[in-house]
């Protein structure tokens, strides 16, 4: 009888739940899409699918004009010297800050202290600092520094310094403290200084981690300065918008490839550069 | 070893020093007399922050549109990234495997904002340009994660249903899905927490939200405005920080 009853409809015993959950999920969901003015039928509008028809007709083929391919080098080295000037201030800006920060060094931890007070009082306000930089997206601060001080590069290379050093700053720190304590202690406490202490007892440890993070940083910096080029600062970024700008498909399809394989390029030498390192 | 220390040094430093010159990056113009008071004025006119309450209200709208275009996006990229994950897993063939992981692969390396400079144009300035964008990417950032988890799931379940008889789509719905989900889920919300960072500054090339209210304030020079939806994007990531770090300690909890 039980057997012939469970023949007729299997059903899924979780089906009211799944369905309530549904429901409860497009009652959310709703306004949201409101909010978004969520509306497909506007892609087919002719004001917008005419140009963007063209421009889309128009990435192939790619314009590799020599003209155009000289543009483009200059562009792409562009972006790659803000990436490294920018890590390059950012390590500037980081390793000061790093070393008032970390705890590894704190010569309260190993007994009385002169003005243990005071040094302590120090740390917060480079912590804070490095919070305050680091939290604020570089996109924004590039926003900020092209009104600041203007369009180009500039603006690119001051807003990776400014968030990365407050990235690589926390990082180090951070490495500093996960080493070993020992060689640091022991030096300090047979009475180095301690810039002394960090430089032999430290440093040694951390160096080869630091450096890889560094390189990884950089990476990411090739691909921020790429994207920062559309607030204006500079580099592919900058062309790469004019042509979207332009309706120039040919062109935006060049910079975009070769937006690609700088990308992959950055990331091969950096794999590559923390395998030695490893 | 030491004479590579060095020498790898000097080559950085000098990597360093050409990129300076190629981009004529003058730090002695920027630091400046002149140009560090223009700085500091343009600094001190983002003090105070604009707080009246109708202005609040607006940047409160401004995240609400940043949250809405997040969720949306991550949403509509987990079907899409689904839709495309079956054949990218080999499930429908070879040719189709290439074909899906090809399309994966170039809609996860072209980054948000360059989506979103072209869905402005393809759908008009606003946060439906800014949802399409964020969508784009980030299917191709699920869709392999999703590929992933289809092909590291024991295939038993669906195989027994199969021979059972049942059709294909019960198979993958009762035998594949209950066991990829919760791995599908965990992706999708940690992209979600990602998308609402990108959000509020996908904007500035005119995707909507809170980076748009900034653009648009900058551009006005409303300084002070622009002060307070900046706060308001960092009290937007902190909550959203905050809220992701107790539901992991909450998860983590609950599973052991």
């Amino acid at each position: 009888m039980r057997l012939a009853g469970a023949a007729i409809r299997p059903r899924d015993p979780a089906a009211l739940p799944r369905l309530a959950l549904v429901v409860v999920a497009v009652a959310v969901l709703w306004p949201a899409l409101r909010l978004t003015e969520f509306d497909p039928a506007t892609l087919l509008d002719p004001a917008n699918a005419r140009p963007m028809g063209r421009l889309l007709a128009q990435f192939l083929p790619p314009d590799v004009s020599l003209e155009f391919l000289a543009l483009v080098g200059r562009s792409t080295l562009e972006t790659l010297a803000i990436a490294t000037l920018g890590t390059a201030l950012a390590f500037a800006i980081a390793f000061p800050l790093s070393l008032v920060t970390t705890m590894s060094l704190s010569l309260s931890a190993i007994g009385p202290a002169r003005d243990a007070p005071l040094r302590r009082m120090l740390r917060y306000p480079a912590r804070l600092a490095l919070i305050v930089l680091r939290a604020i997206p570089e996109l924004v601060w590039a926003l900020l520094f092209v009104r600041a001080v203007g369009l180009g590069p500039s603006a690119g290379v001051l807003a990776l310094a400014i968030t990365y050093g407050g990235m690589l700053g926390k990082v180090y720190a951070e490495i500093y403290e996960s080493a070993s304590n020992r060689p640091a202690r022991a030096l300090m406490e047979a009475g180095a200084g301690r810039l002394q202490a960090f430089l032999y007892g430290v440093l040694p440890a951390a160096l080869p981690e630091m450096l890889s993070y560094t390189i990884y940083r950089w990476e990411c910096a090739v691909r921020a300065s790429v994207i920062m080029g559309f607030v204006g600062a500079g580099g592919l970024g900058q062309q790469l918008e004019l042509s979207f700008r332009m309706l120039n498909g040919a062109e935006a399809c060049t910079i975009l490839a070769t937006f690609l394989l700088l990308v992959l390029l950055a990331d091969a030498l950096s794999a590559l550069s923390r395998r030695l390192l490893a | 070893m030491r004479a590579v220390g060095i020498a790898v040094g000097a080559g950085l430093a000098f990597l360093v020093w050409a990129s300076a010159a190629f981009l004529g990056f003058d730090a002695s113009s920027i630091l400046s007399t002149e140009a560090r008071s223009a700085m500091l004025k343009y600094a001190a006119g983002f003090f105070p922050p604009d707080i009246s309450p109708e202005y609040l209200r607006r940047v409160g709208i401004g995240a609400l549109e940043t949250l809405a275009i997040s969720a949306i996006a991550t949403l509509l990229a987990a079907i899409a990234g689904m839709l495309l994950a079956l054949p990218a897993a080999g499930r429908f063939g070879a040719a189709l495997k290439f074909a899906a992981r090809f399309l994966l692969n170039a809609l996860r390396s072209i980054p948000e904002l360059v989506f979103a400079a072209l869905m402005v144009l393809a759908a008009g300035l606003g946060p439906f340009a800014g949802t399409l964008a964020l969508a784009l990417h980030t299917t191709g950032v699920l869709g392999r994660l999703f590929a992933e988890a289809l092909e590291n799931t024991p295939r038993e379940p669906a195989e027994a249903l199969l021979h059972a008889g049942s059709p294909r789509i019960a198979a993958f719905l009762y035998g594949t899905l209950p066991n990829v989900l919760p791995q599908c889920v965990a992706y999708s919300l940690y992209r979600w927490e990602i998308n609402i960072r990108m959000a509020a500054v996908l904007g500035f090339v005119g995707a909507g939200g809170l980076g748009q209210m900034l653009y648009v304030a900058l551009s006005l020079f409303h300084e002070a405005q622009a002060a307070s939806i900046i706060l308001g994007m960092l009290v937007l990531v902190v909550i959203v920080d905050e809220a992701s770090a107790v539901l992991r300690r909450r998860l983590a909890a609950a599973q052991s």
